[in-house]
This record gives structure tokens, C-alpha cells and sequence, in this order.
């Protein structure tokens, strides 16, 4: 094989010798990368091109043997680096192996069931800026008029904020009930996150229960971007917003809950900053345009309104969500 | 994309100015700068933020951490010179009611 590759060396460095074309040099490029393919160190194609010139032009003076002697040496450590490289390159090919398996874990881990209720139309989209999602939506429900819904963002991105977001999910499960009121809820959460996280990871988590029958929703938030009211009656927007702090900081915090009641067209808008921090050239994407494109859709199922959203917004800051995008829709109906 | 961090300390008076984008880039900078001093007993810190012109809330997180370390060591952080957003971003997430905060327009919006 090495043979092989010599005599090759030879034949297409003979003939730009001879003739010195464009021609002559394009067939060299194409087999420097043959060699690179065959993982051929640059000391070697020296050493190789060396022979050659023995071969073909004999009569040189000793000096330049010398020269490509000294070439040969100065290689070495070039080599040596395009080696590293090489294993750095499969390296990293497995630790993408394994973050597109997490990735998986998590998809399966924290999958949530859309509940089915009497009068209310849900829509819902989460889209990570990264491979990892750092935020989170589960909703509880039993199947009988009530269902609790979470919105949380993680701050702290990656595979830490991952594995926070499998707590938050284990200590909803260990409430289990659609019913559990978000003062409740919130204050649990916070001293699970508050024993168990690092120092500079914090989760913001909105939680609300509707209770179908009345269109009640109650709702509390641990520093979370507040939710949106849309009363259609009056064709106005306002925020549903909650005192408390974000969890994890203290174990001593407190939360606030409110209720409202919907009526007929009425939406609530439960999202994370993903949505309201976007940024295109102009500055920032103000909370009034995504109330203008919301009522623009205002009249669709809730599943139209969100995708309507996340198109435009997505189309206003070319493609580019520096953050997770997660947005849910209540839409009494 | 950038974040310029410059502090200055002088009997256990810590004084800071940061300018520029407090985001996921440029966070790890301000949290390694200020990991300097979150020990030392009794500081005293005044940050004055009046010409950050964005911060997430991974800038939000190194405060927080900042914050934590500093009172659990007996002393104190004051921030100062919040532009409206970034106050509002205190007040959503709780940390305007614990921390200690001054923005810019002070009694205005």
C-alpha cells in the first residue's frame, strides 16, 4: 500500500516537473487529500517526496538531501498536532452521541399529556434554542373537570438544567393532584429546588389549576414572566400578574395565588421569556407586537394562534431564537 | 456581545461597574469576576449597572448567586442605576422585594 502511494507521489510530482500545468497541480490536490484520508503524516509526505526527487533527479548536491532532512525533522511536531486533532474530532463525535441520547432521555422523560377539558381549547408549543430544552411544561389532570398546568425556565442552560428540570417533574408527581392549589405547589417546588440545586441555578415557574366547570383559573408564579388575560368582551390584554419569588433563592418564600374567571373568546397566554426577549436589529421585539398578532388570530383554535405566533416572531428575528420559545394558550370556548 | 467588568476594592468596599450585554456569553465573565470577592466577610458592594443595556436571566442567576454568598457572609449588595427593564426583570422574579435596588428614575416608571 505505502508502495503504492509512493510510486503515485512520484508519477504526478514527475509530470508537473515536466510540464508545470494548472492541470498537473489539481491532481496533486486531489491526492494530498487521499493521503489525509489515509491518514499519511505530513513528515512522511516529506520523506516521500524526498525518494522521489532521489529517484528522478540524483545528481543534486548533497546539501539539499540535507534540507529535506532538516524539512523532515521540522514536520514532526505538525504531525503530531493533526493527530490530537484527529482524536479530538472523534471525541467530540461521542459526546454527540451521547447529548443526542440525553436529549432522547429527556424528550421521554419529561413528556406531558395535553388534558382534555370541558370549554377549553389548549394550544401549546416548546421549541429549545439548543438541542437541551431549559424549559418545562407539565400539566396534572385526573380526568375529572380539574388540570393543573406548569410553565418553568430553568436558568442555567444544558445538561444541568436538564436534570433540575427531572426534579421539578418528580416533586409534581409526588403532589399528584390536578387539584393542588399553586401556593401549594410552588412552595413545595421551591424547597425541593432550594435543598437540591447549585447556587447560581434558579427555576421560574408559573402554576395554574383550572377548574372547568366554573372556568376558574387559579394561578401563582415564582418569578415567572406573568401570563396574559385577554378578555374578549373588551378586546384587551392584561397581565395576570403574581407575587413570588424564584425558586430555589430562599426556603422561606411565600407565593400569591389570584383566580379569574374566563368567559366565552377569552384567553390566557402562559409563556417564558423566549418569547417575550426576542431581538431582531431594531432592538428589542416589544410585548405589543405578540398581543397585536394574537388578536390578529384571536378567532382561531388555540393550537393556530401559538404556531401563528412562533412563525412571525421566528420570521421577525430571521430564524435566529437565542432562547427556548415555550407558549401555551388557554382559549375558553 | 461584549461585557466590560471593572472593580475596584479597598477596606472591604466593593465597587463595580459593568457596562454592555449581560447575557449567556458574557455572563461566565461577571460571575468569575465577582466569585473573587463573594467571600470575604462583611463586603460591602454597591454594582452600578446604569449602562448594562440587556441582561437575561443568566445574568440574573450570577447576581443571584453574587447576592446569596455575600449576605451569608454578613455583608451586603446594593445594585444601582436599573434602567426600566432591568428593574421590571427584579419585580417579576421576586429579587426587587429581597435585594437591595436603585433604579434610575427613582418614584417615576
Amino acid at each position: 500500500m505505502a508502495q503504492e502511494i509512493e510510486n503515485q507521489y512520484k508519477e504526478i510530482l514527475n509530470e508537473y516537473m515536466k510540464k508545470q500545468t494548472e492541470q498537473n497541480l489539481y491532481v496533486g490536490q486531489n491526492f494530498s487529500r487521499q493521503l489525509i484520508l489515509e491518514n499519511i503524516a505530513p513528515e512522511e509526505v516529506i520523506s516521500m517526496h524526498k525518494a522521489a526527487i532521489q529517484e528522478l533527479y540524483s545528481e543534486l548536491p548533497e546539501v539539499v538531501w540535507h534540507s529535506f532532512d532538516f524539512l523532515i525533522e521540522m514536520m514532526i511536531n505538525y504531525g503530531l498536532a493533526l493527530q490530537e486533532r484527529q482524536s479530538l474530532l472523534k471525541q467530540q463525535e461521542e459526546l454527540k452521541v451521547e447529548m443526542d441520547l440525553a436529549a432522547n432521555v429527556q424528550e421521554t422523560l419529561l413528556k406531558t399529556k395535553l388534558p382534555l377539558l370541558e370549554g377549553l381549547d389548549i394550544g401549546l408549543l416548546s421549541i429549545p434554542a439548543r438541542k437541551m430544552n431549559g424549559d418545562y411544561i407539565y400539566f396534572v389532570s385526573d380526568h375529572d373537570g380539574y388540570a393543573g398546568v406548569a410553565v418553568a425556565d430553568v436558568i442555567g442552560k444544558g445538561l444541568p438544567a436538564a436534570l433540575c428540570m427531572s426534579m421539578i417533574k418528580f416533586g409534581m408527581d409526588s403532589l399528584n393532584s390536578s387539584h393542588a392549589l399553586p401556593k401549594d405547589v410552588l412552595s413545595v417546588i421551591n424547597r425541593i429546588v432550594e435543598k437540591s440545586v447549585d447556587d447560581s441555578m434558579f427555576v421560574s415557574m408559573f402554576y395554574s389549576n383550572y377548574d372547568a366547570k366554573q372556568a376558574r383559573l387559579t394561578y401563582g408564579s415564582a418569578g415567572h414572566e406573568p401570563a396574559i388575560l385577554y378578555r374578549a368582551k373588551d378586546n384587551e390584554f392584561s397581565e395576570l400578574f403574581a407575587k413570588g419569588l424564584l425558586l430555589g433563592v430562599s426556603p422561606a418564600a411565600v407565593y400569591e395565588e389570584h383566580t379569574v374567571d374566563l368567559e366565552k373568546g377569552d384567553l390566557v397566554i402562559m409563556m417564558t421569556d423566549g418569547v417575550t426577549e426576542g431581538r431582531n436589529e431594531d432592538g428589542f421585539i416589544e410585548r405589543e407586537v405578540i398581543f397585536e398578532l394574537i388578536e390578529r388570530k384571536k378567532d382561531e383554535p388555540a393550537q393556530s394562534i401559538v404556531q401563528y405566533v412562533y412563525d412571525e416572531l421566528e420570521r421577525m428575528q430571521n430564524a435566529q431564537f437565542q432562547d427556548d420559545f415555550t407558549l401555551v394558550i388557554y382559549k375558553k370556548v | 456581545m461584549n461585557i466590560q467588568v471593572d472593580l475596584t476594592e479597598s477596606d472591604n468596599i466593593l465597587e463595580g461597574f459593568i457596562r454592555g450585554e449581560i447575557d449567556a456569553h458574557t455572563a461566565p465573565v461577571l460571575r468569575e469576576k465577582l466569585e473573587t470577592y463573594q467571600n470575604h466577610q462583611g463586603l460591602k458592594a454597591e454594582l452600578d449597572l446604569s449602562n448594562v443595556n440587556y441582561m437575561d436571566s443568566t445574568g440574573l442567576g450570577v447576581f443571584v448567586a453574587f447576592y446569596k454568598s455575600v449576605n451569608s457572609n454578613g455583608g451586603h449588595v446594593k445594585l444601582k442605576g436599573l434602567s426600566a427593564r432591568l428593574k421590571r426583570l427584579f419585580d417579576i422574579t421576586g429579587l426587587g422585594d429581597i435585594m437591595d435596588i436603585e433604579s434610575v428614575g427613582k418614584g417615576g416608571n
